[in-house]
């Protein structure tokens, strides 16, 4: 024994080492730490009495011990109408009720709003992931889903902000979200931003995320139209280092909507735990805390589902099923709700990919609340679950399950354009408000970069010091719209004044609202009426056509033109003349070489990109090292490839035959064989080689012979050559099968190659 | 649908009748009148009115914390952004030192505002941030 072959371990363990799954830390379930997805160790039993129209005790705590929260919930969220009823139905009788078709969702928001945290935790937490899945379905309270991106960038480049932004709104983004590197910088992302996301088509709702005060100064300038990062947390330790209160986190509530700004709150399993005060309670029980309290707080919403503890959560047995049931929370409360999926849980695509897929399938308000629409070293709040980079996967699972994401495929051609508009938009800004003078250079770079890596561009000093003028000078949205006007920017002016009048609407501050097509959409005019199949938001037909509508479709046109391109170079090298119908022979030193209808008459390539001439050469070439001659014949009445090799075996006078289609896939065959009991098969034609067809005319004339062969494999990589080429395969060989004449005889043919070497 | 309901969306049921807190009416806000500088920021301040009638949509759709919080948004479109961010300031752990300067702006809020929602708010606050000792300096 070699010392190759010693190991300690089995070998596949450094396989699974080596996989990016292992990059992920998987913590232990521990109640009495916080690390619990459901069973927190001091997890209170439900419970809920009132004296006097008032809460006197809530889950196991008399209001004389109420911390701040369980104040806030007990004033502001518990509904002492419905209480008692809602309190004292079974939690398995209300689990089954939001899983049931015919239990409308209105009387199930309605007890939501008589249950405390402990009761709401107890009922969702008795449901499975796919139960979880259907009731979310059932329970979001919009209608049509919708969804969130990220819009950053590592410089805090206000150009390519503006350009990315456009792409954002084209992508098809209800919302789009800022943030920056350096906090200063953010009087100048948001004015980027608001310039992009009015590039295309109005009412995309924009926010720059900062810090609370400032986020709300941007919002009363006027750049932003809704504000997400007002943070809830379910422990009173967690909230005062937040450096909040419930009623300072109310009083903003109410702030933003006096100023027309839409709102909604942020919170999410494990932030406590990051946090340091868990208080022995699990992720689900403090989050049902933090929405009851939003609820409380007017809140129209909620930003939930981990959000920045969801890796963390995550790494908890049930965390991610976790995450989901928080979120029916939500929406089961009548909370409008961005399901989380940004920050990125996982190393593991498939974690990734598995993730997402309750959520594509149920809808959600906003699927995520922060979808990467930028590369990933772009993000300036994390890599998200789907980044730039993986923006098409996300296309193609909404092509595959037909299930409306609320993005659509942009045209490669019109990209350059676009962004090129959203710069010179941005461009007309800054000069026009004395701000700063991009070069062309600088536009040019930014206009064709993937991500800030490839763009020459403002320094972040300058960022802080155009950032610093616009809050100096006092710049508001409306210096920005004359601005945009002024240099004839007039549909992205005229968008920005579209938003600023639904402004004076407050339309958009009720639950659940986006805009479409100039009108507001919401849970009051749009409300998700599911009630089973049949109901609630449909995929329309049209939808469905911009659902399939991905990049490089393949029809059949397109393989018989990319064939079409090969006919004129194959003529040059090779002739087939058909001599009439094939004669049986006898002699004994011959290999007899089955071609299908298609071969070099329709079709001129393999799988693999061979040219046919090149092909019949090598096996020529095979056969002949062995002392024997080929000859070819093709057949009519099949292109199946056994049933071509069998053909050949029984006209050969040596009982040896090859069959080969046009996409390359050949096999052996011996006279007397079952069909599909052939001498060797290379089926995988699209990593074929040369070297294998020659080895492959070998073999049969060694068979020929009376010899047995070392058999040739076609060894691969694992590679999905399902998915690389089946589509292909499929159209190729119709070709093939439409060309088939059942009652005429294989026909000799007479082979010549007019050029000897490779090309 | 109650009709409440049927109010919404205003800006396509009501848009005649909208306007910003000052009066400014939302057929003057144009492109003509912003490049003219006919527009300030105050034109585009939401009305008091206006958040009372999302409040009533929102409870005619039994969301009532939201239509509270609507309510509450109506009184503070009178209060300047200043004075919004100091209250917000103060409401934050342990800026405010005591029970009094709370009392105090409720008070003002009350007086000077016509704010009685916000005032009560505040006096909650206070009493509550009394109670659990949020009023403790922090460093």
């Amino acid at each position: 024994m070699t010392r190759k072959h010693q190991s300690n371990r089995w070998r596949r363990f450094d396989d699974w080492d080596n996989r990016p799954l292992r990059l992920d830390l998987f913590s232990k379930d521990d109640p009495e730490n916080g690390f619990t997805a459901w069973k927190g160790k001091n997890d209170p039993v439900p419970n809920l009495i009132i004296e006097d129209g008032m809460v006197a005790a809530m889950d196991g705590v008399s209001s004389d011990h109420f911390d701040m929260i369980d104040t806030f919930i007990a004033r502001y969220h518990i509904d002492i109408e419905t209480a008692d009823e809602a309190m004292a139905m079974p939690s398995d009788e209300v689990a089954r009720m939001l899983v049931d078709i015919n239990v409308p969702r209105e009387h199930l928001t309605r007890l939501a709003h008589g249950m405390t945290p402990a009761k709401l935790a107890d009922v969702v937490a008795r449901l499975s992931a796919v139960e979880l899945t259907f009731a979310y379905a059932k329970m979001r309270p919009r209608e049509m889903p919708g969804n969130q991106g990220h819009v950053t960038n590592a410089k805090d480049d206000p150009l390519q902000m503006a350009a990315d932004a456009a792409v954002a709104v084209a992508l098809g983004f209800d919302e789009i979200e800022t943030t920056m590197r350096v906090s200063r910088n953010s009087w100048s992302n948001a004015l980027a931003c608001c310039v992009g996301a009015a590039v295309g088509r109005a009412g995309v709702l924009f926010q720059c995320s900062s810090e609370e005060a400032e986020e709300l100064e941007i919002g009363m300038k006027g750049f932003t139209s809704y504000a997400e990062t007002v943070s809830v947390y379910g422990t009173e330790g967690a909230f005062i280092d937040g450096d909040d209160t419930p009623w300072s986190k109310a009083w903003l509530t109410s702030a933003y909507a006096s100023r027309g700004i839409k709102m909604r709150c942020t919170s999410g399993a494990a932030a406590e735990l990051l946090m340091g005060f868990h208080e022995a309670k699990s992720l689900l029980y403090l989050e049902a805390r933090c929405l009851c309290m939003q609820r409380g707080m007017g809140a129209q919403g909620t930003q939930n589902g981990g959000i920045d503890g969801a890796p963390l959560a995550s790494t908890i047995p049930g965390g991610v099923r976790e995450l989901l049931a928080e979120n029916l929370l939500a929406v089961w409360l009548d909370l409008e709700c961005a399901s989380g999926n940004d920050a990125r849980h996982s190393e593991s695509e498939i974690r990734v990919g598995a993730k997402i897929t309750p959520y594509l399938l149920a809808g959600s308000d906003l699927i995520c609340s922060g979808f990467g629409t930028i590369l990933k070293y772009d993000n300036s709040f994390n890599p998200s679950s789907f980044n730039g980079e993986e923006l098409e996967d996300f296309l193609v699972l909404q092509r595959d399950f037909e299930a409306d994401g609320g993005l659509s495929s942009v045209e490669e051609s019109s990209m350059l354009a676009l962004r090129q508009r959203a710069v010179d938009a941005l461009e007309a800004v800054l000069e026009a408000l004395g701000l700063a003078v991009p070069t062309p250079t600088m536009k040019q770079s930014v206009v064709v970069a993937s991500g800030s890596n490839e763009t020459e561009t403002f320094s972040v000093g300058d960022v802080g010091r155009i950032s610093a003028a616009i809050q100096q000078k006092g710049i508001t949205i409306l210096d920005v719209i004359k601005a945009l006007h002024q240099r004839g920017f007039c549909n992205e002016a005229e968008n920005l004044l579209f938003l600023l009048r639904l402004k004076l609407s407050g339309d958009y501050l009720q639950t659940s609202a986006l805009i479409r097509d100039d009108r507001v959409l919401s849970a009051v005019n749009r409300p998700n009426n599911y009630l089973g199949p049949g109901t609630g938001y449909r995929v329309s037909p049209g939808r469905l056509a911009e659902l399939a509508n991905i990049r490089d479709e393949l029809d059949k046109d397109t393989v018989i033109s990319g064939q079409a391109v090969h006919a004129a170079f194959e003529a040059k090298k090779i002739t087939y003349r058909e001599l009439g119908d094939y004669v049986p022979s006898s002699d004994s030193k011959e290999v007899v070489v089955a071609i299908s209808p298609a071969f070099g008459t329709r079709l001129f390539q393999t799988l693999a990109g061979h040219s046919l001439a090149d092909v019949l050469r090598h096996l020529r070439d095979g056969i002949e090292a062995e002392g024997m001659s080929m000859r070819v014949i093709r057949c009519w009445h099949t292109a199946d490839t056994s049933f071509l090799g069998l053909t050949a075996a029984r006209l050969s006078g040596t009982g040896i035959g090859i069959g080969i289609q046009a996409k390359g896939t050949a096999v052996i065959h011996q006279r007397g064989r079952l069909p599909h009991n052939n001498l060797e098969l290379f089926s995988n034609a699209p990593i074929t080689t040369h070297q294998h067809y020659r080895s492959l005319g070998t073999n049969a004339a060694v068979y020929a012979r009376g010899d047995w062969p070392e058999p040739v494999i076609v060894t691969n990589n694992g590679e999905a050559l399902g998915a690389r080429f089946h589509a292909r395969v499929a159209l190729i060989y119709a070709i093939e099968t439409a060309m088939l004449v059942a009652d005429r005889m294989p026909q000799q043919v007479a082979i010549t190659f007019l050029e000897d070497s490779d090309a | 649908m109650p009709d409440k309901q049927k109010m919404y969306p205003l800006s396509e049921n009501h848009s005649d009748e909208l306007r910003a807190a000052n009066g400014f009416r939302i057929d003057e806000l144009t492109m003509e009148n912003i490049l003219s500088d006919k527009v300030t920021m105050e034109d585009i301040q939401i009305a008091p009115e206006t958040l009372n009638h999302q409040a009533e949509i929102a409870a005619a759709a039994k969301r009532y914390p939201l239509a509270v919080n609507f309510r509450r948004a109506a009184e503070m479109t009178r209060l300047p952004n200043e004075l919004i961010m100091e209250i917000y300031e103060m409401l934050r752990p342990g800026r405010a030192v005591d029970r009094a300067s709370l009392d105090a702006i409720a008070q003002r809020l009350r007086e000077e505002f016509g704010a009685e929602k916000l005032a009560l708010f505040l006096e909650e606050a206070a009493e509550i941030y009394t109670r659990h000792g949020v009023f403790s300096k922090r460093f």
